[in-house]
C-alpha cells in the first residue's frame, strides 16, 4: 500500500528525541493461559489464551464481535469490565506479573508501561476537559517537571501530525474531527512512552484515507518507540497490512497464532481460512462491459440535492440498466446516501430528473404511483433498525406486498417464496426480529424488498453493519438476485466490495461524481486523483494458500474470463 | 453472531425475550407493589359492601373514641370513622384512574403526532404544551376549581389536562427515537399512509414508555385528587372521601387520630404500591431497550 | 450561547404573557361580574351600575385585559375584594414568609440529597444504595401533605409531642421544623435519584474508563473526570425541584396554617377574592417559569459544546 504524505500542519519530522535505546526483539508482553469468566453465569469469555509480543512489533488480534478480543485487551491493563473476573493464567508486562500488583502499582503501570487506545475516541475523550489537560495528566507520576511535561506533550502532538500550539491544546474534543480525535487518543497513549500499547479497533468509523494515515502513524510510532503493540480488529485486511504476528480468536480461544506471513499463506484453522476468504478482493479486471441499451431502467440526470441551504449533491448523472449492478462508491459525507434516498423517494429536496422506465419519478414516495413504488425497493444499512421489533417476519414481508400488490390468495406461499429468494427457510416466518442474527435480519430485509418482485433494488451500505463472513454471504445473495434479472444500485464506502459485485462504478466525492465507468477499467487504471488515492489507501493482500481462488470476487465461473490484475 | 456457519440452517428459533410485564414481574418490588395496591383497591371496592353503618349515620359524639360498636370511634360530626373509611376509597380511585387514563391517552396522541409530523404542527403543539406546563399542576387545578366550583367532571378534566403536556413530551421523545429507525422509512418508501405508520409502526414501539408514564400519572393523579379533597376543593360534604376526611378531621388529630390516620395510611400505601409497580415497569423497560436483562 | 439565552428569555416572557391571558380568561368565566361579587347579592342596581363604571366593566373584554395588564406591569395588582387593601401591599408579608420557608427547605434538602445520591452511586447495589433507593421511592410517591400529616402524627401533639403542628404568630422557631422538614422530604427524592443516575452513567462512561486506564487515581477520576459532566443534569433537576416548591407550598401552608402565599390563596378562594387569586396564581407561575429558565441556562452553561462556539 502506498502512503500518503501528511498534509496536516506539524508533520512527522521531529523524531529526534524519540527513544531508540530499547533493544528490539526483547519479549515485553507474555500472556499465559489467561481465562476470564463472566459473573454470575460463570461462562468463560476467554479461555486459556496465550500470546507473546516483542518490542517494536505489532500483534494483530483478529476475531468477530463477541469473540472476547476486547476482554483480552483490557486484561492487559489489569482491568476487568463489570461482572467479569480473571480466574486463571497470568499476564507479564516487562517481566512483571499484573496479578501481584496492588492498586497503586496498577495505577503506576497504566499509561506508563501499558497504554490503551479506545475504539471510539468520541466517547473516550472527556467532553468537559480541554485536550491539554487530558494529555498532560497521562504523565502523572511526577518524575517530570511541568516544563518537561509541556515539551513532551508538544512533541507527541507533532508526532501524530496535529498542531502543537496552545490554542489547539485548549480545545475541547467536540471541536475536532473524527480523525483528529483518534490522533489525540493515540498521542495520549504514546505520551508516557509505554512498553506495551493496546489498540482496540482504533480505525472503526474512519474513512479509508484517514484510516491509512492513522495506521501509518501507529506503525511508525511503535517502531520508533520500541513499543509492543496489540492491535485488535475484525478486519483481516487491515491486520494483514499492519501486523508482524497474527492471533485469530474464535469464541474466546486463540485458534491460530503465528507470524503474519505464515498465517496468511498457510492458515491451519478452518475459521482463519474462512476469515481470509471473506475479505473482498480489491482489484479485478471485473466484469464484461454490459451491452449498451437504448433506454436504461433508471436514468438520473442533472440531479442536485441538499438539506435546507446546504447543497450535498451537484449535477449527478448515473444510469442503471436492466439486470445490471451499479456501485455508488463514496466516503462518509460524500452524499451517497442522499442520492440513494432521492431514488427511493425518501429525500424530497432535489432538482433534476430521475427517470424510471422512461417515466419521471416524483420527489416524494407518496406522489409516486403504487406500481413505481413496487418496482423500486430499498434495503437499509442497519438491519438492527430496519425491522419493526413488534412484528413477525411474516408480517414484515407481507406488509409491502399487501399495500403495493394487493391481498394475496395464498399469503404463506408469498412469504415462503420471498424468504427462499433471500436464502432463508420458510420456518423463519414466525420469528420476531430479536430472534434473528444480524445477517438473518438483513436477509429478511431483502426478502421484504423482493417479495413485491421489484425491478430495481437500492442497497444502502447493506453490509457495513455486519461481520466480515456474513458480508460475504449477503454479497453472494445479491449476485444471485442479479442473475435472476434484478438491477441493483449498490451504495458503499468499501472499495473492495465494488469489484465483487458491480459492473459499473460511480465514484462520489463531496457531492460530485469524479469518475464513472466499468469496474475493471476504473480499478485498474483510475483516471481521477481521488480514485487513485482511495485505491492506494485501502488495505489489500495476496492470498496464496490452496483454495484461495474460490474467494469472493474470483468468480471465473460466473461471467467468463476474469483475470486478477497484478498489484500496483 | 453465531460463528463460522456459512449457510443458514433451520435450527430451532432462539427464545423470545420475555415481554415488559413478565420482565417487570421478576423484580421483587413489583410483586410488593401489586400486593400493596391490590390491598387498597380491595378495601376501596369491597368496603361499601361490608361497612357496618351507612356513611352519613351518626353513631357518637364528635371526635369520640372507644364507643361501643365502632372500631375506630366517631369523626368530627360523630359519624363512624371505619364506615366512612370503607366508603371513601372508590371515589378517589375512580377519579384518579379516569383522569390518568384520559390524560395519558390524549398526551399520547399529541406526542405521536408532534413527534412524527414535525414542522409547524410540532411547533404549535409543543408551544401550547409549554404554556400548560408553566402552571404547577396543583395551582392550575385550584384556579379552575375556585372559579367554576368543585364538580366531579371538572376534577377529572383539570387533572387530565395537566397530565397531557407532560405525557406528550415523553411520548414525543420516544416517537422521535422510533422514527429515526429505518423501519419507519421503509414504510414511507412504500407509501404507507401516515396514520397507519403512526398506529402500526410507531405506537407499538412506544408502549414501554407509555406504560411507565401511565403508572407515573396514576400515582400523581391519586396525589392530586387526594390533595384537592384535603384542601376542600375536591368532592364536597357529606360525601365520604379519603381526602375530604383528612380535611374534616385534622382539627381533632390530637384527640381522635384514627379519622386522619386511616385515610392517610391508605393513600400512602396506595401511592407507594402504584409507584413500586411503575418502578418495576420502568426498570424492565430500560433493560428491554438496552437489549439486556438485569 | 448569549443568543441561546436570549431566545430562552424571550420564550419565558412569552409564556408568562400567555399565562396572564389564561388567568384573565379564567376569571372572565366567573358567574356574575366583579361588581356583583364585591357588593354581594342584595346590592341595589344603582350601586352595581356605579361600581361597574368605576371598574370599567362596560369596556370590551380586550380593553379590560389591556388595562389589567398595564396595571400588572406597573406593579398595580388591583384591590382585594375582601379587605379593600391594595393586593401588592397585602401580599408583601406572606411572600416573604413563603420565600423563607422555601429557601430553608431547599437549603436543608439539596446538600443532603446530593450527598446521598452520590454515595448511593459509589455504593451501587450495596445495602446503603438499596435503602436510599427504597426510601426515595416511598417519599417520591406519597403526596407531600400525607408526609406532613404522618410527621404530625409522629412528632406532633398527638404523637411524641416534640414540635407544634400549627403555626402561631407568637410561636418560637420550633414551629418551623415540621413545615421545613415536610417540604425538604418532598423535594429531595428526585434530586437523590438524578444524582445517583447521573453519577452512575458518568462513572460507567468510556471516558472515565479511559481515565482509569491512563492510571489516574480514584480521586482524580471522580473530581476531574466525572464531576464536571454530572453538574449539568443534576443542577437542572435541583432547579426544577425548587420550581416545584412554588406550587408545593400551598398544601403545606394550609396544613400547618402557615401565613404564606399558599394560605392567602386558599383564603382568597374561600372569599372568591378575584384580584387576590389572580395575583397569587400569576406570582407562583412567574416564580415557576423563572426558576425553570434558570435551570435551562444552567444546563446550557454546563455543556462545553454550547459554551464554546464551534470552530
Amino acid at each position: 500500500m502506498t502512503l500518503n504524505e501528511n498534509t496536516e500542519p506539524g508533520g512527522t519530522g521531529a523524531g529526534d528525541t524519540r527513544r531508540k535505546d530499547r533493544p528490539d526483539g526483547e519479549t515485553v508482553l507474555v500472556v499465559d493461559g489467561l481465562t476470564v469468566i463472566g459473573r454470575p453465569s460463570d461462562v468463560e469469555i476467554i479461555s486459556g489464551v496465550s500470546i507473546t509480543v516483542k518490542r517494536g512489533e505489532i500483534l494483530g488480534l483478529v476475531g468477530e464481535s463477541g469473540s472476547g478480543k476486547t476482554t483480552l485487551g483490557l486484561s492487559l491493563l489489569a482491568h476487568c469490565k463489570r461482572a467479569t473476573e480473571i480466574v486463571g493464567g497470568q499476564v507479564l508486562v516487562s517481566g512483571q506479573d499484573l496479578a501481584t500488583l496492588n492498586e497503586r502499582e496498577v495505577r503506576q503501570l497504566r499509561g506508563r508501561a501499558v497504554a490503551y487506545i479506545p475504539q471510539s475516541p468520541a466517547s473516550a475523550l472527556n467532553p468537559a476537559l480541554r485536550l491539554g489537560v487530558q494529555l498532560t495528566e497521562a504523565l502523572h507520576d511526577g518524575s517530570l517537571s511541568d516544563k518537561e511535561v509541556r515539551a513532551r506533550v508538544r512533541e507527541v502532538m507533532r508526532e501524530v501530525a496535529l498542531p502543537d500550539d496552545d490554542a489547539f491544546l485548549r480545545r475541547y474534543p467536540h471541536q475536532l474531527s473524527g480523525g483528529q480525535q483518534q490522533r489525540v487518543a493515540i498521542a495520549m497513549a504514546f505520551v508516557g512512552r509505554p512498553d506495551v500499547i493496546v489498540l482496540d479497533e482504533p480505525t472503526t468509523g474512519l474513512d479509508v484515507t484517514t484510516q491509512a494515515h492513522v495506521l501509518e502513524t501507529i506503525r511508525s510510532m511503535t517502531r520508533d518507540y520500541g513499543t509492543a503493540g496489540v492491535y485488535i480488529s475484525h478486519d483481516m485486511a487491515v491486520v494483514a497490512d499492519l501486523a508482524d504476528d497474527i492471533a485469530v480468536m474464535y469464541r474466546g480461544e486463540v485458534v491460530e497464532h503465528g507470524r503474519a506471513q505464515t498465517v496468511l499463506s498457510d492458515p491451519r484453522h478452518a475459521y482463519t481460512r474462512q476469515l481470509l476468504m471473506a475479505v473482498p478482493l480489491l482489484k479485478t479486471s471485473g466484469h464484461e462491459e454490459p451491452e449498451p441499451e437504448e433506454e436504461p431502467l433508471l436514468r438520473i440526470s442533472g440531479l442536485s440535492a441538499g438539506y435546507g441551504r446546504t447543497q450535498v449533491l451537484e449535477g449527478i448523472d448515473v444510469s442503471v440498466s436492466r439486470g445490471e449492478c451499479v456501485a455508488l462508491l463514496g466516503e462518509s459525507g460524500s452524499g451517497k446516501t442522499t442520492l440513494s434516498r432521492s431514488v427511493a423517494g425518501l429525500h424530497h429536496q432535489f432538482t433534476g430528473e430521475i427517470l424510471f422506465d422512461g417515466e419521471p419519478l416524483a420527489t416524494s414516495s407518496y406522489r409516486r404511483t403504487a406500481e413505481q413504488r413496487r418496482r423500486v425497493q430499498y434495503v437499509f444499512q442497519n438491519p438492527y433498525e430496519a425491522l419493526n421489533p413488534r412484528k413477525r417476519v411474516r408480517e414484515q414481508v407481507l406488509g409491502p406486498y399487501r399495500h403495493l400488490v394487493g391481498r394475496p390468495d395464498d399469503p404463506d406461499a408469498v412469504v415462503a417464496e420471498a424468504l427462499e429468494r433471500a436464502a432463508l427457510p420458510a420456518s423463519y416466518a414466525d420469528r420476531f426480529p430479536e430472534q434473528l442474527s444480524g445477517g438473518e435480519r438483513q436477509r429478511v430485509c431483502i426478502a421484504r424488498a423482493v417479495a413485491t418482485r421489484p425491478d430495481l433494488l437500492v442497497c444502502d451500505e447493506i453490509t457495513s453493519a455486519l461481520d466480515v463472513s456474513v458480508q460475504a454471504e449477503i454479497v453472494k445473495l445479491l449476485r444471485e438476485l442479479q442473475d435472476q434479472g434484478m438491477a441493483l444500485l449498490f451504495v458503499t464506502h468499501n472499495i473492495a466490495l465494488v469489484s465483487n459485485i458491480a459492473e459499473r462504478v460511480a465514484i462520489l466525492n463531496r457531492g460530485e461524481i469524479v469518475e464513472y465507468g466499468p469496474v475493471g477499467e476504473v480499478m485498474s487504471s483510475p483516471r481521477h486523483e481521488y480514485t487513485r488515492a482511495l485505491i492506494a489507501d485501502t488495505p489489500d493482500f495476496e492470498l496464496s494458500f490452496p483454495g484461495a481462488p474460490e474467494r469472493l470476487g474470483m468468480d471465473a465461473e460466473r461471467k467468463g474470463a476474469s483475470d486478477r490484475v497484478a498489484e500496483g | 453472531m453465531t460463528g463460522p456457519s456459512t449457510s443458514t440452517p433451520a435450527t430451532a428459533a432462539p427464545r423470545r425475550r420475555p415481554g415488559l410485564f413478565r420482565t417487570a414481574w421478576r423484580f421483587g418490588r413489583t410483586k410488593v407493589g401489586v400486593a400493596l395496591t391490590g390491598l387498597i383497591v380491595l378495601i376501596a371496592v369491597l368496603g361499601p359492601f361490608v361497612a357496618p353503618y351507612t356513611a352519613t349515620e351518626f353513631v357518637s359524639k364528635p371526635f369520640e373514641t372507644g364507643v361501643d360498636g365502632t372500631l375506630f370511634g366517631g369523626d368530627n360530626r360523630g359519624r363512624d370513622v371505619f364506615t366512612r373509611f370503607l366508603w371513601g376509597g372508590w371515589t378517589l380511585l375512580l377519579l384518579a384512574v379516569a383522569s390518568a387514563g384520559i390524560g395519558v391517552a390524549a398526551g399520547t396522541v399529541i406526542g405521536v403526532i408532534a413527534g412524527y409530523r414535525r414542522g409547524w404542527v410540532d411547533d404549535v403543539l409543543m408551544r401550547t404544551n409549554d404554556v400548560l406546563l408553566a402552571f404547577p399542576q396543583l395551582i392550575a387545578a385550584l384556579l379552575v376549581m375556585s372559579i367554576l366550583g368543585p364538580k366531579v367532571w371538572l376534577i377529572v378534566a383539570v387533572i387530565a389536562v395537566s397530565h397531557m403536556p407532560r405525557v406528550a413530551r415523553v411520548i414525543r421523545e420516544a416517537t422521535r427515537k422510533v422514527i429515526e429507525q429505518d423501519y419507519v422509512k421503509a414504510a414511507e418508501a412504500i407509501g404507507l399512509p401516515r396514520w397507519r405508520i403512526m398506529t402500526v409502526e410507531i405506537l407499538p414501539n412506544v408502549t414501554s414508555p407509555l406504560l411507565v408514564e401511565l403508572g407515573l400519572r396514576l400515582t400523581y393523579s391519586i396525589g392530586v385528587v387526594a390533595v384537592l379533597g384535603f384542601l376542600g376543593m375536591g368532592l364536597q360534604p357529606p360525601t365520604a372521601d379519603w381526602g375530604l376526611m383528612i380535611n374534616e378531621n385534622r382539627q381533632g388529630m390530637a384527640i381522635q387520630p384514627w379519622a386522619v390516620a386511616l385515610p392517610v395510611t391508605a393513600i400512602a400505601v396506595l401511592t407507594v404500591g402504584a409507584n413500586l409497580i411503575t418502578d418495576g415497569l420502568s426498570r424492565a423497560a430500560i433493560g428491554i431497550d438496552r437489549g439486556v436483562e438485569k | 450561547m448569549t443568543r441561546l439565552i436570549v431566545v430562552r428569555l424571550f420564550f419565558g416572557a412569552l409564556t408568562l404573557w400567555a399565562v396572564s391571558l389564561v388567568v384573565f380568561a379564567a376569571t372572565q368565566a366567573l358567574p356574575g361580574d366583579a361588581a356583583q361579587l364585591i357588593l354581594g347579592r342584595d346590592a341595589t342596581p344603582e350601586r352595581l351600575e356605579a361600581l361597574r363604571d368605576q371598574l370599567n366593566l362596560h369596556e370590551p373584554v380586550a380593553v379590560q385585559y389591556m388595562q389589567w395588564l398595564q396595571g400588572l406591569v406597573q406593579g398595580d395588582l388591583g384591590t382585594s375584594f375582601s379587605n379593600r387593601l391594595p393586593v401588592a401591599d397585602y401580599l408583601a408579608d406572606p411572600v416573604r414568609s413563603s420565600l423563607t420557608l422555601m429557601g430553608l427547605s431547599a437549603l436543608v434538602a439539596t446538600p443532603v440529597a446530593l450527598f446521598v445520591g452520590a454515595f448511593s452511586a459509589l455504593r451501587r447495589d450495596r445495602a446503603f444504595d438499596h435503602t436510599s433507593s427504597m426510601g426515595t421511592l416511598v417519599l417520591a410517591s406519597v403526596p407531600e401533605f400525607v408526609v406532613g400529616i404522618l410527621l404530625i402524627l409522629l412528632l406532633g401533639p398527638g404523637g411524641l409531642g416534640v414540635f407544634p403542628s400549627v403555626y402561631a404568630r407568637e410561636g418560637g422557631p420550633e414551629q418551623w421544623v415540621l413545615p421545613v422538614l415536610t417540604l425538604a422530604l418532598a423535594v429531595a427524592p428526585p434530586i437523590v435519584r438524578m444524582m445517583r443516575a447521573t453519577m452512575i452513567e458518568v462513572l460507567e462512561s468510556e471516558y472515565v474508563q479511559q481515565a482509569r486506564l491512563k492510571g489516574m487515581g480514584e480521586r482524580t477520576v471522580l473530581w476531574r473526570h466525572a464531576a464536571p459532566n454530572a453538574i449539568g443534569p443534576v443542577a437542572q433537576v435541583v432547579a426544577l425541584q425548587l420550581a416545584w416548591l412554588a406550587g408545593g407550598v400551598v398544601a403545606i401552608e394550609f396544613l400547618f396554617n402557615f401565613p404564606g402565599v399558599g394560605k392567602v390563596l386558599m383564603d382568597a378562594i374561600g372569599n372568591r377574592d378575584v384580584p387576590l387569586i389572580q395575583a397569587v396564581v400569576l406570582l407562583i407561575a412567574g416564580i415557576y417559569i423563572l426558576v425553570n429558565l434558570v435551570a435551562d441556562v444552567i444546563g446550557l452553561a454546563a455543556n462545553p459544546k454550547v459554551r464554546v462556539a464551534n470552530r
